[in-house]
C-alpha cells in the first residue's frame, strides 16, 4: 500500500493511520461489549434490591391542627427552622405566618397580586419570601411588633419575565433561588437584588425546585412542564444531570435526606425516585387506581417514607424502598396543593384549595 | 518547489493526525472513567437502604415519639383567659 507521497512521508504516515484505525475499532468493540455487560446488570429497580427489607406495618396518621384563615386556595407553605412556625400563601394574595402549635396567626401581608404561588421562610426565621403572578420574589422582614405594617419594609429581590413558581433561601438569609414560568431558575443576592447566576435549559415553565442538603454541595434540582428534572451546579450555572421519564408536568421535586437521590411528583399521577449516582430512575410510585396528578412530595426524616399530596384531595404515603403504598389519608375537601415535613420530622403540613392547612402526625 | 509543498502538506497531515490521536486518547480516558459513573443500581440502592436503616429509629413519622416529646400530640389546648 504505497502512498503517492514521497518515501519519507509514507513510512511516517501509514503506521500512524493504521494504528489509529486499529485502536478506534478495538475501542468500539470493547465499548459495545461493556455496554452489553452493563445492560445485563442494569435491569434492577430499587424494590428488587430491597426485597429482603422488613415491610412496614399499619400507619395511622391524623390531623392534629387545622389552620383556618385564608380566604381562598392555599398554594404554598414552608416551615420555619424553629419547627413551629409556618408561612403560607394563597390565591387571594394573602401571605400568613402561623404558630402551628397554637394555630394563632402571627403576621399577615396582602400582596399586590393574586395567585401567590411561592413562599419560603428565611433560615433565621426573621423574614419570609413570596411571589407569584407579579413575576417577582419579594422579601418581608418579620417584625416583632405585630401592629407594624410588614408591607412597608418589603424588598423586591427577583425579577422574572413570567410568574414565580417557587422560591427558596439558600443556607443563609442572603441569597434566594427562584424558578419561573419564563423557563429559567435564578440565584439572587437579597440585599442588592442582583442576579448572581441564571440557569437555562428547561424548554418550558419551571414549576419547582429543591436545594441539595448542605453536606452534598452546591447543587439544586428543578422540575418543569417539559417533563424534565434537571440537576444544576449553582456556581457554574451548568445543568449537570437531566432526567426525562415522567409523562407530564413535574409539579414537585424533593431531595432524599442523604442527597444521593431525589423524588418527583407529576401530573402523570406518579411519583418517581431518581438516584444521582446511578444516573437513572430507580423507582416509580403509582397505582392503577390513582389517576389524579401529584402536586407536592416530601420525605420523612429517614427517607423511608414519601408523602405525596394529590389533586384528588388525598395524601398517599409510600414505602420508598419497597415501592408500595402504606397509607392513604383523607381530610382535605379540595386539591392538596402543597406538602412539607417539619424540620425535625415530627409532623408534616399540607395546604389545600379548600383554604385550609393541616398538620399531621403519626398516631401510635 | 513541489518538494517543499509536499513537506509542508505532510507536516500539516501529521499535525492533524496527532490532534486526532489526542482526541481519541481523551475519549478513551473519558470512556474508562465513565465505567465507574454511573454506579450500578444495586450499589446505589444499597446505599439508599443503608441510610434508611441508620436513621429509622429517629424518624418520628416512621416509628413515632412519646407523647411528651411531640408538641402536636395533643389536640389544640383550650386557651385560659
Amino acid at each position: 500500500m504505497r502512498s503517492p507521497l514521497s518515501p519519507e512521508m509514507a513510512t511516517q504516515e501509514v503506521p500512524l493511520n493504521e494504528t489509529l484505525a486499529h485502536l478506534k475499532t478495538e475501542s468500539e468493540t470493547l465499548k459495545l461489549k461493556l455496554e452489553e455487560e452493563r445492560a445485563k446488570l442494569h435491569d434492577v429497580e430499587l424494590h428488587q434490591v430491597a426485597e429482603k427489607v422488613e415491610g412496614l406495618g399499619q400507619f395511622v396518621m391524623k390531623t392534629r391542627r387545622t389552620l383556618k384563615g385564608h380566604g381562598n386556595k392555599v398554594l404554598c407553605m414552608d416551615w420555619c427552622k424553629d419547627k413551629r412556625r409556618i408561612v403560607s400563601s394563597s390565591q387571594d394574595g394573602k401571605v400568613i405566618v402561623w404558630d402551628a402549635f397554637t394555630t394563632n396567626k402571627e403576621h399577615a401581608v396582602t400582596m399586590p397580586c393574586t395567585w401567590v404561588m411561592a413562599c419560603a421562610y428565611a433560615p433565621s426565621g426573621c423574614a419570609v419570601a413570596c411571589g407569584g403572578l407579579d413575576n417577582k420574589c419579594s422579601v418581608y422582614p418579620l417584625s416583632l411588633d405585630k401592629n407594624e405594617n410588614l408591607a412597608a419594609k418589603k424588598k423586591s429581590v427577583a425579577m422574572h419575565t413570567n410568574y414565580l413558581s417557587a422560591c427558596s433561601f439558600t443556607n443563609s438569609d442572603m441569597q434566594i433561588l427562584t424558578s419561573s414560568g419564563d423557563g429559567t431558575c435564578a440565584l439572587w443576592d437579597v440585599e442588592s437584588g442582583q442576579l448572581l447566576q441564571s440557569f437555562h435549559g428547561h424548554a418550558a415553565d419551571v414549576l419547582c425546585l429543591d436545594l441539595a442538603p448542605s453536606e452534598t454541595g452546591n447543587t439544586f434540582v428543578s422540575g418543569g412542564c417539559d417533563k424534565k428534572a434537571n440537576v444544576w451546579d449553582m456556581r457554574s450555572g451548568q445543568c449537570i444531570q437531566s432526567f426525562e421519564t415522567h409523562e407530564s408536568d413535574i409539579n414537585s421535586v424533593r431531595y432524599y435526606p442523604s442527597g444521593d437521590a431525589f423524588a418527583s411528583g407529576s401530573d402523570d399521577a406518579t411519583c418517581r425516585l431518581y438516584d444521582l449516582r446511578a444516573d437513572r430512575e430507580v423507582a416509580i410510585y403509582s397505582k392503577e387506581s390513582i389517576i389524579f396528578g401529584v402536586s407536592s412530595v416530601d420525605f420523612s426524616l429517614s427517607g423511608r417514607l414519601l408523602f405525596g399530596g394529590y389533586n384528588d384531595y388525598t395524601i398517599n404515603v409510600w414505602d420508598v424502598l419497597k415501592g408500595t403504598r402504606v397509607s392513604i389519608l383523607f381530610g382535605h375537601e379540595n386539591r392538596v396543593s402543597t406538602l412539607r415535613v417539619s424540620p425535625d420530622g415530627t409532623a408534616f403540613c399540607t395546604g389545600s384549595w379548600d383554604h385550609t392547612l393541616r398538620v399531621w402526625i403519626l398516631m401510635c | 518547489m513541489s518538494t517543499n509543498n509536499n513537506i509542508a502538506q505532510a507536516r500539516k497531515l501529521v499535525e492533524q493526525l496527532r490532534i486526532e490521536a489526542g482526541i481519541e486518547r481523551i475519549k478513551v480516558k473519558q470512556y474508562f472513567s465513565s465505567l465507574f459513573f454511573p454506579l450500578l443500581v444495586s450499589k446505589a440502592a444499597a446505599d439508599l437502604m443503608s441510610y434508611c436503616d441508620q436513621h429509622a429509629r429517629s424518624d418520628p413519622l416512621l416509628v413515632g415519639v412519646p407523647t411528651s416529646e411531640n408538641p402536636f400530640k395533643d389536640k389544640k389546648p383550650c386557651i385560659i383567659l
